[in-house]
């Protein structure tokens, strides 16, 4: 996946790394520190003379958004702007302590839905900047359609979803001249930014979308910034960096970390084992798993046929008999598809069906264009070998349907090692159309 | 145009891909093509210039060049780009090509290009009106036309796919996969395609569903489509609108993979980049709906999508669209080739004669033919016929260095050795071995100089300032006795030569504008033989049409010293078979000739 969430920190030290290029005009002290618990905080105060001269704000830093309405923003002990050093360190300490619900999405101030509940292990912590409403703008940047697309209002801050009527939106081209967005911002500027105040907002917008555009992120929103002057404060900002521009963004984005969502559940060793095979392959292996207990397993090679795979196991057999989904391609090595294969054996040989039914195992894929089916199933077969009796014990029915270069071979190979391992196996080759072994599995 | 590509496409291939080409090579030999569907190959790190393939049983050359300039400009029937450079450089090498024009497709298969440099690629593209095939796809096919690269699989599949000739449907999809899935299923269940195209599986691809559907509306061939979408993205919907508005009227059979997706709210991220459904509207379903409801046929799901082909393609056969598609003959590659350890590409003694770069040899050997030296010389040395002025110019050339007396290193050598009882060859190779730097490299010296300067429009002072810099002093410059009040005949008859026989002679003018320089300094600063030969060359191969490039390599190749070993070969002859005939004693040099002064090894 090309667009990766990053944290409110990181999206500010990136912007302000680069401040002085995108914003000459203005200033912005740039001070957040991001710690995991209260000694960390006070670690970074000593280094950090705001932290404790300054009302502070503090508040989880994991990609999840509405941190207000979810009661986890901190700036007020007894009254708004009087946090210190101490409260801030004890309060983070008290949230991170035990697992906390989120909600991720509001009708007003009820919280709707299901909330995911983890722990919060992430906190930013800043000044408290004392400003007026109308100082609150709001400013964000992404790609809709082919197009890139400039939000921008004089309503900031928690407002600006209930009043997005009043969002200005500018559409760009992804050729538009710096002299085209220039003009294009400017002319756009929300009716409601105090005139005295519009030259400072379409200089700091012409920055920001300039900014968003040349460091690839593939969304940027700023709610809200208050500008006072040219002075800049960035008081909540959500970011995505387009990763696959990684490779000539080293300089300007630094060592940055993709984490997790919160309250997605831990990824299970298997799962960052083939991950991390796949980081270090020419090839491309992919493991999610969906249901550990289920009975039907899938090791599908290629990116189309492992969804046509998934679609058809839900619609013949059901969702709920579906234990994983993934793929292979891309030519993997004998080495690394017996890897791959032993992973989802491992997982599917722990226990054995609850109501005692043989499980399936579909080892599937289309006509293959390059990658040598032989080879590639040379590695199942030797994953066969060392799996055999736990997937006797457990018992499997294997369904095999494959084409490509060399197939012939890779089915022959396939059947005999199966055959001499007594596995139950039945293979099939192109003349069989590439999902009828999943009906014969669940008709079976 | 109505067609991606025809029986004439011709590519250029960006990296050399030795199996994906040879794929290519062996499916043009299979179809019967006339030309191999790869005109070049861009290689920026090669050092040699071609690559070989197997053509059939046989083997062929194709060129290798270090930059798509120059691989287009030797090659401007190429209108197809295969740019196969990695996600790092497959956008620079895209937008080169676009700013060079002359494409008309250009197939990326990198995966992984930034979005916004994708995104960038594609706007000038569709600006420029080229098509863009990708990026993350493995390419497109005109089946019994033109295939790129790895799609179809092997020889075997695409035989059993029937991808070795014409069918009647055209096929889109987004996955690379499933396409050769699909033309397998299209050829068990009709005819074969017409015409298929990956667009590839990232999010943002140049040609789009509609953009390829719309071309196989106009394309006579196809009869019929076969769109397979994905979860994730609207594309689908301009396909919907295209034939709600009448501009889409042959049959389109269709659906969207990922069904699935529906099951899991979030963080399963199901094929490829560009699937993510952001939207009910973007969802497999609610696109398999929605083109339901169009008119498109659309199967119940994926494992029915069979009988769904076979029931359009049997309504248009029944109704007359569709007729029987003879299978047309083809070749067979062999099952076991061998690479060849030497190649030939100047003359050949396998037919009745042997020839000189296609000649016959009696065709240019009698004096009725009208041939000379000179044009054997153009044949075997540069494969090309030269015109009558050059040719003549390098039998003048071979005749003026034949021979400069005894007394010449070379000429010195190989008398010393025939002295010494060798045999002609033993004698004559003594000398030439003396041909170097310093004895007869002044012809390659003037040229490669002058030329620099030349080339980099040096003023004649500055010229001099360079070699002063260099430390060497100008080759093809001064003699021993011979001045400008006194000159150099050969030189005269050189240059009155080339004045009444060539188109013009720039090098010439600059270098005797350098002359002038030089002799205001010192009389016998004078441009000399070999200079006036290292530099006419350079003249007649401009002349000739030939490129800067092409002359540097000749020059750096030694093609300059090789008219010199050439033409003194005959004169060293002549002095080994003078000892011969005169019976010469072995030679020893007499002592007092030589100074001798030898001290005593010190001991360290």
């Amino acid at each position: 996946m090309a667009q990766k969430a990053i944290r409110e920190y990181d999206a500010k030290s990136i912007l302000a790394k680069h401040w002085n290029k995108y914003f000459p005009d203005f200033t912005y002290a740039y001070e957040t520190v991001l710690v995991e618990n209260g000694t960390g905080l006070k670690d970074e105060a000593k280094t950090k003379t705001w932290l404790t001269n300054k009302a502070l704000v503090a508040k989880p830093d994991m990609l999840f958004g509405k941190r207000g309405k979810n009661g986890l923003v901190l700036f007020r002990d007894n009254k708004p702007g009087d946090v210190t050093l101490e409260k801030a360190a004890s309060w983070i300490d008290e949230k991170a302590k035990e697992k906390q619900n989120v909600y991720f999405s509001f009708h007003g101030d009820t919280p709707d839905g299901e909330p995911k509940t983890d722990f919060l292990t992430q906190f930013i912590v800043e000044p408290f900047t004392p400003h007026a409403q109308e100082e609150e703008y709001y400013i964000s940047a992404t790609c809709v359609g082919d197009d890139d697309v400039l939000y921008m209002s004089a309503e900031g801050g928690m407002e600006v979803e209930e009043n997005w009527d009043k969002v200005i939106e500018v559409t760009f081209p992804i050729t538009a001249t710096e002299d085209e967005i220039e003009a294009k911002i400017r002319a756009n500027i929300p009716a409601d930014v105090a005139g005295k105040d519009k030259e400072g907002f379409a200089k700091f917008a012409i920055g920001f979308f300039k900014a968003y555009r040349e460091l690839n992120f593939a969304y940027l929103e700023i709610n809200p910034f208050v500008m006072q002057g040219n002075k800049i404060e960035l008081l909540d900002m959500v970011a995505k960096l387009d990763d696959t521009a990684g490779f000539m963004m080293t300089k300007e984005w630094g060592d940055i970390e993709y984490p997790t969502a919160f309250g997605m559940e831990e990824k299970s060793p298997e799962v960052m084992a083939i991950e991390e095979a796949d980081s270090k392959s020419g090839a491309s292996l992919k493991l999610t798993i969906l249901k550990p207990e289920a009975r039907i397993w899938t090791m599908v090679a290629g990116g189309g046929a492992s969804v046509v795979y998934a679609d058809t196991i839900a619609d013949l057999a059901g969702i709920e008999d579906l234990a994983n989904y993934g793929e292979y391609s891309g030519g993997p090595t004998t080495g690394e598809t017996q890897f791959y294969a032993e992973t989802v054996l491992d997982l599917m040989t722990r226990e054995k069906d609850p109501k005692g039914r043989d499980k399936v195992l579909i080892i599937g894929g289309a006509i293959a264009n390059f990658t040598d089916v032989a080879a590639t199933f040379t590695g199942i077969i030797k994953a066969f070998e060392n799996y055999a009796e736990k997937m006797k014990d457990v018992g499997i029915r294997i369904y095999v349907r494959r084409g490509g270069p060399n197939y012939e071979k890779g089915l022959k190979d396939i059947k005999e090692a199966a055959d001499r391992l007594g596995l139950w196996i039945d293979v099939y080759g192109p003349e069989t159309h590439v999902t009828d072994i999943v009906r014969m599995a669940v008709e079976a | 145009m109505a067609q991606l590509f025809t029986r004439d496409t011709q590519a250029i291939f960006w990296n050399n891909n030795i199996s994906a080409i040879q794929r290519m090579l062996d499916y043009d030999y299979t179809i019967k093509r006339e030309k191999p569907s790869i005109a070049a190959i861009v290689a920026p790190t090669a050092e040699s210039k071609f690559q070989k393939f197997f053509w059939g049983g046989d083997e062929i050359m194709i060129n290798l060049y270090k930059t798509t300039s120059e691989a287009k400009k030797a090659h401007p029937n190429a209108d197809v780009l295969l740019n196969f450079g990695s996600f790092r450089t497959a956008y620079d090498v895209t937008m080169e090509a676009l700013d060079m024009g002359g494409f008309t497709t250009i197939m990326i298969t990198a995966e992984g290009i930034p979005e916004r440099l994708a995104r960038k690629m594609n706007a000038v593209a569709r600006e420029k009106n080229v098509t863009v095939i990708g990026p993350a796809t493995v390419g497109a096919i005109s089946p019994g036309a033109f295939k790129i690269a790895n799609i179809g699989g092997t020889i075997e599949n695409i035989i059993n796919s029937k991808l070795h000739r014409a069918g009647s449907c055209g096929l889109v999809t987004r996955s690379g996969g499933l396409f050769n899935e699909l033309s397998n299923i299209i050829a068990i269940n009709a005819d074969g395609i017409a015409e298929g195209v990956a667009i590839g599986g990232d999010r943002f691809v140049g040609s789009v569903f509609i953009d390829n559907l719309l071309r196989m509306q106009d394309n006579p061939e196809v009869k019929y489509m076969l769109l397979l979408g994905e979860v994730g993205g609207t594309e689908e919907y301009k396909v919907i609108d295209a034939v709600k508005s009448g501009k889409i009227t042959k049959p389109i059979i269709a659906w969207c993979i990922g069904t699935i997706a529906k099951h899991y709210s979030s963080g399963v991220q199901f094929g490829h980049a560009g699937a993510s459904a952001n939207a009910d509207r973007e969802t497999a379903e609610a696109k398999n709906k929605a083109m339901s409801e169009a008119g498109i046929y659309v199967p119940s799901s994926f494992n029915d999508l069979p009988t769904k082909i076979s029931e359009v393609y049997n309504k248009l056969k029944a109704d007359g669209i569709i007729s029987e598609i003879p299978e047309p003959a083809m070749n067979t590659v062999p099952k076991t080739r061998r690479s060849k350890q030497f190649i030939c590409t100047i003359s050949d003694d396998r037919g009745d004669e042997a020839t000189y770069a296609g000649f016959p040899i009696s065709s240019v050997a009698t004096p009725d033919t009208g041939k000379g030296i000179g044009d054997v010389i153009s044949l075997l040395w540069f494969k090309k016929q030269y015109p009558k002025w050059a040719t003549q110019f390098i039998e003048t050339v071979i005749k003026t260095v034949a021979d400069h007396g005894p007394a010449v290193s070379g000429a010195h050598n190989a008398k010393v050795t025939a002295r010494a009882g060798k045999s002609v060859v033993e004698s004559l190779v003594t000398g030439l071995l003396t041909i170097g730097p310093r004895f007869g490299g002044a012809i390659d010296g003037a040229a490669e100089h002058f030329k620099y300067a030349d080339d980099n429009k040096l003023t004649p002072v500055e010229f001099l300032n360079h070699m002063k810099k260099l430390g060497i002093p100008i080759p093809g410059i001064g003699h021993r006795i011979k001045s400008l009040r006194n000159p150099d005949l050969r030189v005269v008859g050189l240059k009155k030569f080339a004045a009444e026989h060539f188109p013009s002679t720039p090098l010439l003018d600059y270098a005797l504008s350098v002359e002038q320089l030089t002799t205001s300094k010192k009389d016998n600063l004078i441009l000399n033989v070999d200079g006036t030969i290292g530099i006419l060359m350079v003249d007649m191969w401009r002349a000739l049409g030939y490129s800067e490039i092409e002359i540097d390599e000749f020059i750096s190749s030694g093609t300059l010293n090789a008219f010199f070993i050439a033409g003194r070969t005959i004169g060293f002859i002549g002095h080994v078979l003078d000892e011969k005939r005169l019976a010469m004693p072995m030679y020893r040099h007499p002592m007092d000739d030589i100074l001798y002064q030898v001290d005593m090894a010190e001991e360290i």
